[in-house]
């Protein structure tokens, strides 16, 4: 990768490259399938939950955790304690699904106050295919992340890292409850398995409520890029199990892997094919007036850029734009973001970041 | 509130009915004391109530259910039992009718035996519920046609000790 001009990456464990597992455009039905991700929430028997937990007992658990988190077989795990990382890293971080934004900013109890919030912690594998969050909501989130459809292959790689932990340290269980967690919402197997989807054409042929309202009646959740809270920018959603008690790690598999993303998944490649075939004007002017934005915009914003990048890569897929590497499309969308513009571009107003991103979108799409 | 006889914080109120009309004390803990009004140790009809109803706190954690209801997390992994009777019914709306655990149990705790091993399984009821919440999981498969999902369905239920039902396909 040719190095552009602007500040050194910041020393130290925080992964800065640019590309993450989940952005490769690799695996399953990566035309549709950007990402599976497999979460596993966790907490110590006998310790307070971190939102009730003072910083001595936050301190207490990252002692507990780090030598169990540090010890998973398979991977080589480096630990960051976020406490002790600038905003700019835990944006980073973030950026690229390793920490939610819960975690980057770190809010403290009531009463307790630091620059950087309460101690917190997460550990990384080098392939960034697995990650554990220490004191976010609950004192462990273990999370396994592959390029396309693989939730068997995620959870197979969570499932091996709980068993490693488990054998560390005693972990709340309840007999009817299960996995114990800090809201309940998460109890039994805190198994929650999503899919992160890009479904261009369904937005374009006006079905994008439709499949919205089919998941819910799935009991399925549909958030955007960034997780809760966040818009479905570049038409970029993420669907995943609600429902965490009652139902089996392999009910829940199944469901998602097995019956509702392969009928997401067609539903999106029928509605491509309708656009390719019946209605190929629209596509070739929608994917060309994105490409034409972004390789002749002076100045963009992040969401103007994800929904550019959005169309390029259906343009890809559809047969409009062949030549177009999917990989390249992934690592952009991961360039674009704030944080990844800043550690190329360093610090700068919102107008030079806007010229920035514009300028680096021209290069690499030229 | 003050107490009656002193300048100190009232921390017990002391109900006395003598000849049909109810004498109401407040009192410190020291006064209290004095007066041989004492937790437990008072006659009837004569009783002893903290100053306010007493909101159900969680021994391990401290936390009130009144916090739980505002901030909507748990205190503790305690919490679960201090509050079942409150979250049980709120846990079922959340997770599509479901009461109990089904999966995963720590490998290393099911390796025991004795105490610990129920401590994890739990007792014949647990076990009861599991396999009334599976049967059921099974018949809406298979009467929806899912059959690959009723196998994996039946797979639970065997490994769990309830034999599946052979009359279904
Ligand atoms: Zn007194
Ligand atoms: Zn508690």
């Amino acid at each position: 990768m040719p190095s552009p001009a602007g500040p050194t990456p910041p020393d130290g464990p925080v992964p800065t490259g640019f590309t993450a597992e989940w952005l490769r455009g690799e695996g399953a039905d990566a035309d549709v399938v950007i990402s599976s991700r497999v979460r596993l929430a966790r907490n110590l028997a006998d310790e307070p939950f971190p939102g009730r937990a003072s910083a001595a007992q936050k301190k207490k658990v990252l002692g507990l955790c780090r030598p169990a988190v540090l010890d998973i077989p398979g991977h080589t795990m480096v630990w960051i304690d976020l406490h002790d990382t600038s905003p700019f890293e835990r944006t980073l971080l973030m950026e690229r699904h390793l920490i939610s934004k819960q975690h980057a900013k770190g809010k403290a109890k009531a009463g307790e106050s630091t620059p950087e919030g309460s101690p917190r912690a997460v550990a990384v594998a080098a392939d960034e295919r697995f990650s554990v969050m220490v004191n976010e909501e609950d004192h462990l989130r273990l999370q396994a992340i592959r390029s396309g459809l693989a939730l068997r292959q995620a959870w197979e790689d969570a499932d091996a890292a709980d068993d490693a932990i488990e054998s560390h340290v005693e972990l709340a269980f309840s007999p009817r409850f299960g996995y114990v967690t800090a809201c309940p919402t998460n109890v039994g197997t805190g198994l929650r398995m999503s899919v992160m989807m890009h479904l261009p054409a369904l937005r374009l042929m006006g079905d994008i409520e439709k499949v919205k309202r089919a998941a819910a009646d799935m009991n399925l959740a549909v958030r955007g890029f960034y997780g809760e809270h966040s818009d479905a920018s570049g038409d970029f959603y993420q669907l995943s199990n609600q429902a965490t008690l009652g139902k089996s790690e392999r009910i829940i598999l199944r469901e998602l892997q097995d019956e509702i993303i392969p009928r997401v998944i067609e539903f999106e490649r029928a509605a491509r094919k309708t656009l390719a075939d019946k209605r190929r004007t629209l596509i070739e002017d929608q994917v060309y007036r994105a490409l034409g934005l972004l390789t002749h915009a002076r100045m963009i914003s992040t969401e103007d850029a994800m929904q550019g990048l959005s169309m390029v890569r259906l343009g890809s897929t559809a047969g409009v734009l062949p030549q177009l590497d999917r990989a390249l499309i992934g690592q952009l969308m991961l360039m674009v973001q704030p944080g990844h513009l800043q550690r190329l571009v360093g610090q700068a107003e919102q107008e030079r970041r806007m010229v920035a991103r514009a300028t680096l979108l021209r290069q690499r799409l030229a | 509130m003050k107490c009656d006889r002193c300048e100190n914080e009232a921390t017990v109120t002391d109900i006395t009915r003598r000849q049909g009309v109810v004498i109401e004390r407040h009192l410190c803990e020291k006064c209290a004391s004095e007066a041989g009004v004492v937790a437990g140790g008072s006659p009837e009809p004569s009783a002893l109530v903290p100053q306010k109803p007493a909101v159900p706190t969680c021994p391990e954690c401290g936390l009130a259910i009144t916090e739980f209801r505002q901030g909507g997390l748990l205190g503790c992994p305690a919490c679960y039992k201090a509050f079942e009777a409150t979250l049980a019914p709120m846990i079922e709306r959340a997770h599509e009718g479901a009461t109990h655990h089904i999966g995963k149990t720590p490998r290393c705790k099911l390796a025991r035996s004795g105490p610990a091993r129920e401590a994890v399984v739990g007792g014949v009821d647990e076990q009861v519920e599991r396999l009334r919440l599976l049967k059921r999981q099974l018949d809406d498969a298979v009467r929806a046609e899912q059959y690959e999902r009723a196998a994996t369905i039946r797979d639970e239920l065997r490994r769990l000790g309830g034999a599946a039902d052979p009359a279904t396909p």
